[in-house]
């Protein structure tokens, strides 16, 4: 992973994503050919439909693309329908996953839900338990450690969840619509987070998002239209007038 | 850390609730076996517990329990002077349906022979075995006569001097042990009114017929007690039990059998007997029904711990998301079956263990059963959470997205 000439944290190729047969054939994603370097936090934007949540679970590796490949870390790991490796394995060493609905395993506590995730990382539990607690701390959703899932408010949860995400310091940082049940402000501490954790540990995000207010903290933005993907140039007026197509 | 208890503890109210239905239900199937053993114990109890080798009874017939048996009771000196026999003694039993307090009393007489058998193996919880010839009765407790409770019992009243606890006669009725004297009064002792009326019949019978013309002597004594009459003698044994030398039970039998009046049965046929004849259609019964309950408990215990992993898939789901490998899955689910299993089960045996004693037939819940139940509960846990494994596995983790 500490190979001289910087490898992406994700590079895919012609990621394409049929969905159903005949009459409900849907092409949810077309020849997607995106890389992510680490360190980068990327905006996916899109109207609903687009194919956003398609791409980020197929590139997740919870869904597998009708053809293209995936790489991660320099790896490839998914060649159409294919998976070239323990993909369950896979996910719990290098990616983190944050999703609209919280996602929190209900019959455990916060401090539990990290912990799960960093003992699957194969950290003894006593040491699992320290670093969640201090993950949440770090969120600032500290004191609500010994608290189940729907005794937190929704901006908990999403912390607790961010936290769960980044527990094993995965490379890459999937996150789909995390801020929409939160309020613009907590909704921007989220994506700041990202921002932060990715400078820190070095890992790359990409996160689907509607709120165009915090798209100056990404370093790049793609939008996605009827499962074709395209690098915009930053910000909502740039959207709106149709653009060139890029160069690909 | 533990996702199972985890699970439970956060869904104690179903945890417990699904427990105790399923405790309820084991209880069930563990006190059906218990009356399966309860019957094949009571049937047996008095064979197993008298202490005799060889039974010799009329001849041709099963008794003396499994039906009647009626032999002279110059018997016990015959079967005696057999060569291997050690000790021989009377037996009588018989059951009598008396009314006590408005309430049908059935008692199973059984008789000891006096001075030999007073009754000092019997399973005493108060009082004393037989101390006299007469008018003493050890009574079991089932038959709710307390002890130093005096009971009219034909002409006679009898106290009761000794309370045993369990012994019950392979029909479930409980056991009054009296000598052999007072067994046959108990039986054949008739009111004064129909000995009166059975001796006027005699009386008329005489007159009617032609042997008082060769034999005057009889019409005279047509109207003496019955046991006077040596045409008529008193066949109220039931049966003689002969303690015979290690190992020349065969012999014995042997030797017995060349009587043509009797029929001799070591102990083991006796068991073979009542399990074979009074109790096998019962036992059948249950022993059916039984199978047929652990087969339906399976089905409900089987359904209940799918529909427990049904509502986790999305949990599930979410676990595979997050990396969790199979084996942590398979535990969740299976540690959690078998937990459900085991509580049940124990609370299976704390209520049967409760409520088992209450019945009015003994419910006997013997080691190999429970264990053999327990083995059952263990592969009926397996077995559902396999089904709910193999769902498990098939779900996406795509579908904790959503
Ligand atoms: N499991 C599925 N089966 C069939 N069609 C699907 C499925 N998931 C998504 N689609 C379709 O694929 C297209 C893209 O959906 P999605 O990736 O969820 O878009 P977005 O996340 O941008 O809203 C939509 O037309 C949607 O109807
Ligand atoms: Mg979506």
């Amino acid at each position: 992973m500490t190979a001289t000439p910087p490898t992406p944290a994700l590079e895919t190729r012609q990621l394409t994503k049929v969905y159903g047969e005949g009459n409900t054939r849907v092409v949810a994603m077309q020849d997607v050919t995106v890389r992510v370097e680490r360190g980068e936090v990327v905006a996916l934007l899109g109207p609903s439909g687009s194919g956003k949540s398609t791409f980020l679970t197929a590139v997740g590796l919870i869904n597998p693309p009708t053809s293209g490949s995936v790489w991660i870390g320099g790896e490839l790991v998914q060649e159409g329908p294919r998976a070239l490796t323990d993909l369950r394995a896979f996910r719990r060493r290098h990616m983190g996953f944050v999703f609209q609905k919280s996602n929190l395993i209900p019959f455990l506590k916060a401090r539990e839900n990290v912990q799960i995730a960093l003992e699957l990382g194969s950290l003894g539990s006593r040491e699992a338990r320290k670093r969640a607690l201090q993950l949440l701390d770090d969120l600032g959703v500290g004191e609500r450690s010994e608290h189940y899932p729907t005794e937190l408010s929704g901006g908990q949860q999403q912390r607790v969840a961010v936290a769960r995400a980044i527990a094993n310091q995965p490379e890459l940082i999937l996150a789909d619509e995390p801020t929409a049940a939160l309020d613009s402000n907590r909704g921007r501490q989220v994506m700041e987070l990202f921002r932060e954790i990715a400078r820190q540990r070095g890992s790359a995000a990409i996160v689907v998002t509607h709120d165009h207010r915090a798209l100056d903290v990404f370093d790049r933005i793609y939008e996605m239209e009827d499962g074709v993907i395209r690098e915009g140039q930053d910000d909502l007026h740039t959207r709106a007038k149709p653009d060139p197509p890029p160069a690909t | 850390m533990n996702l199972a208890l985890r699970d439970v503890r956060h869904n104690l109210g179903r945890f417990v609730l699904t427990c105790l239905g399923i405790g309820m239900l084991l209880m069930i199937v563990m006190g059906m076996g218990g009356i399966y053993r309860g019957i094949i114990e009571d049937a047996t109890l008095l064979v197993d517990r008298v202490d005799a080798d060889v039974w010799v009874v009329q001849r041709g017939t099963r008794g003396p329990f499994a039906e009647v048996s009626r032999v002279p009771p110059s018997l016990q000196h015959r079967v005696a002077a057999v060569p291997g026999v050690v000790s021989s003694r009377d037996f009588v039993f018989h059951t009598i349906q008396r009314e006590r307090e408005g309430k049908p009393l059935r008692i199973a007489v059984v008789g000891l022979s006096w001075p030999e058998d007073r009754g000092d193996w019997l399973p005493l919880v108060e009082g004393r075995p037989l101390a006299q010839n007469h008018y003493e009765l050890v009574a079991d407790r089932s038959l709710g006569l307390p002890l130093g409770e005096e009971i009219q019992l034909g002409r006679e009243r009898y106290r009761v001097v000794g309370v045993t606890t369990g012994m019950l006669a392979s029909g479930g009725d409980g056991i009054a042990f009296a000598t052999v004297r007072d067994a046959q009064a108990i039986q054949l002792e008739l009111s004064g009114e129909a000995v009166r009326l059975e001796r006027e019949a005699r009386r008329t019978r005489a007159r009617r017929g032609q042997l008082p013309l060769v034999q005057p002597a009889l019409a005279e004594r047509a109207g003496s007690p019955s046991a006077s009459i040596p045409a008529l003698p008193s066949q109220a044994l039931t049966a003689v039990l002969a303690s015979v030398e290690p190992g020349r039970e065969e012999e014995v039998l042997e030797t017995v059998s060349r009587w043509s009046d009797v029929t001799g049965y070591t102990t083991t046929g006796q068991r073979d007997l009542l399990l074979m004849g009074n109790v096998a259609k019962v036992r059948a019964q249950i022993g059916l029904f039984r199978a047929l309950l652990t087969v339906i408990a399976t089905i409900i215990m089987a359904l209940i711990l799918y529909t427990l992993t049904l509502d986790k898939l999305h949990d599930i789901a979410l676990l595979k998301l997050i990396g969790a490998p199979n084996r942590v899955i398979l535990a969740l689910i299976l540690q959690q079956a078998l937990l459900i299993g085991a509580v049940g089960f124990g609370v299976a045996l704390a209520l049967g263990s409760w409520l088992f004693p209450r019945f009015p037939r003994r419910v006997i819940l013997t080691e190999p059963d429970l264990v053999q139940l327990a083995a059952i509960v263990v592969a009926i846990s397996v077995l559902a959470s396999l089904l709910g494994i193999w769902k498990a596995l098939r779900v996406s983790p795509n579908e904790a997205v959503g």
